[in-house]
């Protein structure tokens, strides 16, 4: 297995500031460091509050770092996301940098299938194999196929959660960020996340995650992060 | 990649009174760019400028043509700026009535655009008007009534199948789904999607709705007073966002 380095944060730091609250600042990240290798799938532990959440979102660029870098390979050069221009960040997002969330954001009405198809044909994947990557998918991870012409906007929790794991490991990147992608998720499509995760890794793939499930902390990952809230400046 | 359009320091005063001051931005093929603030912000204003319909009291816009040249927008002739807006612009307007010739047909008001293009053949010119009504969800047996009878949303449709049936390379959307039902609104986002993913165009939309930006443009400028007091990725924008106004405007909408 390859050990090459993915994923480089040093001494990244986010507040929030908040300007109609009296200008309140919250502290969530300070100097932190963290190197992610190729194969390695790390999980962030440490309390509600710790900013294991923000943590993923700063790396994604969904957060602006207050300071610190971010360095992500992409393709064959080194990318600072705090520094990297919105076309640079787009570019990452779409080959580099996959994200999970706990929630499917998506336009009303567009049928589950198109839904997860759609990142594979923003990379130029034809119409008919995005479409049949995301059927096996979806079937992998049992949504019933009669969802599939469906919006997903009527589904239940842990459906939606499907359709969002699909959507996000239907492209294959790099890296991996996932935030508690299995929260409403029964034992066996658990079970099938931590082999779609596994099959990932396999291919170099690196995973940084948020599982609150010990279960499935235990079976994905390969290394603990552990993380402590910061006290109110 | 390299832009389609680019803005430079551009401004568009009323007398004393600002529209737009000091805006500049690149755009590029296939992308969607959301201008969102208040009423009175300056994003019509802006619009109308960066597409040639106000003249610019200062700065530029550049826009890289079809055949790879680039045109300085305010060194072009009246007659230029027409051929532009023609054969590779489109303009959808909020109130699709502005948009719309009311007393002629749905089928000739798809058709019109491409006759001004040159294009005569009347069997082929319906058909076109066929599939495009059939693609923006009109039932085509509707071709030959005037759109005075139709729906607020289906003449929304109507208008951009008007506007796209030409395949123009820049599309300038003001409000296009201001006013219309929730679930009106929700059709037309998602067939503006996927005409916009198809044809590979790019677009400057103005919205005050940041629901609509979150969901349809990767990038969004927020303008207050006529200036962009923020710009970067959307959900960045939405989810982070650094200007009291940004913050104001986020935290006022019941959910994004």
């Amino acid at each position: 297995m390859t050990t090459a380095l993915m994923l480089e944060l040093r001494d990244l730091s986010k507040s929030f500031e908040l300007h109609h609250q009296h200008g309140a600042r919250l502290n969530v990240l300070r100097g932190l460091d963290l190197r992610l290798h190729a194969g390695e799938c790390v999980v962030l532990s440490g309390p509600s509050g710790a900013g294991k959440s923000t943590l993923l979102r700063v790396i994604y660029a969904n957060y602006h770092p207050t300071y610190g870098a971010v360095y992500v390979r992409h393709g064959d050069r080194w990318l600072d996301l705090a520094k990297a221009t919105p076309h640079e960040v787009l570019d990452v997002r779409r080959r580099t940098l996959g994200y999970v969330s706990q929630f499917l954001r998506v336009i009303p009405r567009v049928p589950t299938l198109d839904i997860v198809a759609e990142p594979a044909l923003q990379m130029g994947v034809s119409e008919q194999r995005a479409r049949q990557r995301a059927a096996d998918l979806l079937r992998r991870l049992n949504v019933p196929e009669r969802l599939w012409p469906l919006p997903p906007g009527t589904f239940s929790g842990g459906e939606q959660q499907r359709v969002n794991i699909a959507r996000g490991l239907i492209v294959p990147r790099p890296v991996l960020l996932l935030d508690e992608p299995t929260a409403s998720l029964d034992a066996d499509n658990r079970a099938v996340v931590a082999e779609l995760l596994a099959e990932a890794r396999a291919t170099g793939s690196a995973v940084l995650g948020i599982f609150h499930d010990e279960d499935m902390r235990d079976r994905v990952a390969t290394r603990l992060f552990p993380m402590q809230a910061l006290e109110a400046a | 990649m390299s832009a389609l359009l680019q803005v430079r320091g551009l401004s568009r005063h009323y007398g004393q009174r600002i529209g737009c001051e000091d805006v500049s931005f690149d755009l590029h093929p296939g992308e969607l760019l959301c201008v969102v603030g208040e009423s009175g912000s300056g994003k019509s204003t802006l619009l109308n400028t960066v597409a040639a319909q106000l003249a610019p009291t200062a700065g530029n816009v550049r826009y890289r043509q079809r055949d790879g040249k680039w045109l300085e927008l305010g060194a072009l002739s009246e007659a230029d700026r027409r051929r532009l807006a023609r054969e590779e612009w489109g303009f959808v307007t909020q109130n699709p009535r502005d948009g719309l010739r009311l007393n002629v047909s749905a089928g000739a008001n798809v058709a019109e655009r491409l006759m001004a293009l040159g294009m005569r053949n009347y069997g082929q010119l319906r058909d076109i008007a066929r599939s495009w009504l059939e693609r923006v969800e009109i039932d085509a047996t509707r071709i030959d009534d005037a759109p005075t009878g139709f729906s607020g949303g289906m003449q929304q449709r109507l208008q951009i199948a008007r506007t796209l049936v030409t395949q123009p390379r820049l599309v300038f959307m003001d409000e296009p789904t201001a006013g219309l039902d929730v679930s009106v609104q929700a059709r037309i986002l998602d067939l503006l999607r996927r005409l916009v993913n198809e044809l590979g165009l790019a677009a400057v939309m103005v919205t005050h709705d940041l629901a609509v930006a979150r969901l349809l443009a990767a990038r969004t400028m927020v303008m207050q007073g006529g200036r962009v007091v923020e710009t970067g990725l959307t959900d960045q924008i939405l989810d982070d966002p650094q200007h009291p106004y940004t913050q104001l405007l986020v935290s006022s909408v019941l959910t994004t």
